[in-house]
């Protein structure tokens, strides 16, 4: 923990892609926790307001919050060399590893023991899904029109089987008109 | 070849720019696109992909390097990896200088509430197709259940259970 202002210098390029390796690497189910001990915690890069308000940014963009984060922080420090080195130590340790699963499933699926296995760690997979939408939920159970618009994108989706531009372009601009003012 | 290719960047490319709230949004649109609209495989093996780059560490989104090899084989890969990052990508790029200018405007925040009941449907439509394509027992739709109520309501690391479900799985108990 550091006391005030920016550090001195901005990381090198080596240090952002070391630090975002750390953090693909160390991040299962869920890789923000990390991002937030990496970032914050053990490098001090940014105090914890700089991350919230940093965080705000990327869920709001579009895309995978995690890679937006090391976008937008590699290239506030070393531009686009940063950027790219940000996401490329983020990635390329979970992507050796995915492709080396990848692999083996493609060579062992139709094996009965592994393919016992796969089935059953799909339905666990699932689970994680159905916890997160549960926690999601969570704080908007106090707001019914919320809720609304929530259960509304989802039987799009889920029952009717549209297409997701269909269903942003419908339920996003109802969210719009009856978000309450926070 | 080449058709599966531009077919896989277009999927990627926009689901990049839709995914609203992050990524997990956009898997019922890339279970529909792959499963139903290209019939590239079956749902329980899009289950599996994604069973794959959860019980990989990274963001879960590497799903799409699975799904373009099993299409494409490397070429695949790459490009549906890309697709899905390089669009929000520069997007970021380009807004992250924006951010501190605009960020405590009330429009902000409220488009922020706004979107915010968005991202929680299509994330609850995303664990109904999922769990509909992996309940394929009744012991599978158990371990969806208690895997579920075990991530709720403790920190347990996700991928204890994922480990204690491969065995079972392997030993034939589900």
């Amino acid at each position: 923990m550091r006391e005030t202002g920016p550090p001195a210098a901005p990381p090198s390029c080596r240090a952002l892609f070391a630090g975002f390796f750390s953090i693909g690497i160390s991040g299962f189910g869920g890789v923000l926790p990390w991002a937030r001990r990496m970032i914050v915690e053990r490098r001090a890069w940014l105090d914890a307001a700089e991350f919230t308000d940093l965080l705000a940014l990327c869920q709001f963009l579009p895309g995978p919050n995690v890679i937006n984060l090391a976008v937008v922080l590699g290239s506030r420090f070393r531009g686009r060399r940063g950027a790219l080195a940000a996401v490329g130590g983020l990635l390329s340790g979970p992507l050796v590893i995915v492709s080396i699963l990848g692999v083996l499933y493609a060579r062992f699926q139709h094996a009965p023991v592994v393919a016992h296995a796969i089935a059953a760690v799909a339905a666990a997979a699932s689970g994680l899904i159905v916890s997160m939408a549960l926690k999601l939920a969570r704080p908007l159970l106090h707001d019914v029109r919320a809720l609304g618009v929530a259960a509304l994108a989802c039987a799009a989706l889920a029952l009717l089987h549209l297409p997701l531009l269909t269903t942003i372009a419908v339920a996003a601009p109802l969210g719009l008109v009856l978000a309450r003012p926070s | 070849m080449i058709a599966k290719l531009l077919a896989l960047a277009g999927i990627f490319g926009e689901l990049s720019l839709l995914a609203v709230g992050g990524g997990n949004t956009v898997l019922p649109e890339m279970q529909r696109q792959v499963v139903t609209v290209h019939a590239w495989m079956s749902a329980a093996d899009f289950a599996a992909l994604f069973a794959l780059a959860q019980a990989s560490p990274g963001p879960n989104m590497l799903v799409s390097t699975l799904i373009g090899w099993r299409v494409a084989g490397l070429g695949g890969a790459i490009v549906a990896t890309l697709g899905m990052i390089l669009p929000s990508s520069l997007l970021s790029y380009a807004v992250g200088h924006l951010w501190t200018r605009f960020r405590d405007r009330a429009w902000r925040r409220r488009i922020q509430s706004g979107i915010t009941p968005v991202t929680v449907g299509l994330v609850m439509a995303a664990a109904i197709l999922l769990g509909e394509a992996t309940s394929r027992t009744p012991a599978d739709m158990l371990v969806t259940l208690a895997v579920a109520l075990i991530t709720t309501t403790t920190r347990l690391n996700p991928l204890w259970l994922l480990g204690a479900a491969a065995i079972l799985g392997a030993a034939g108990l589900v």
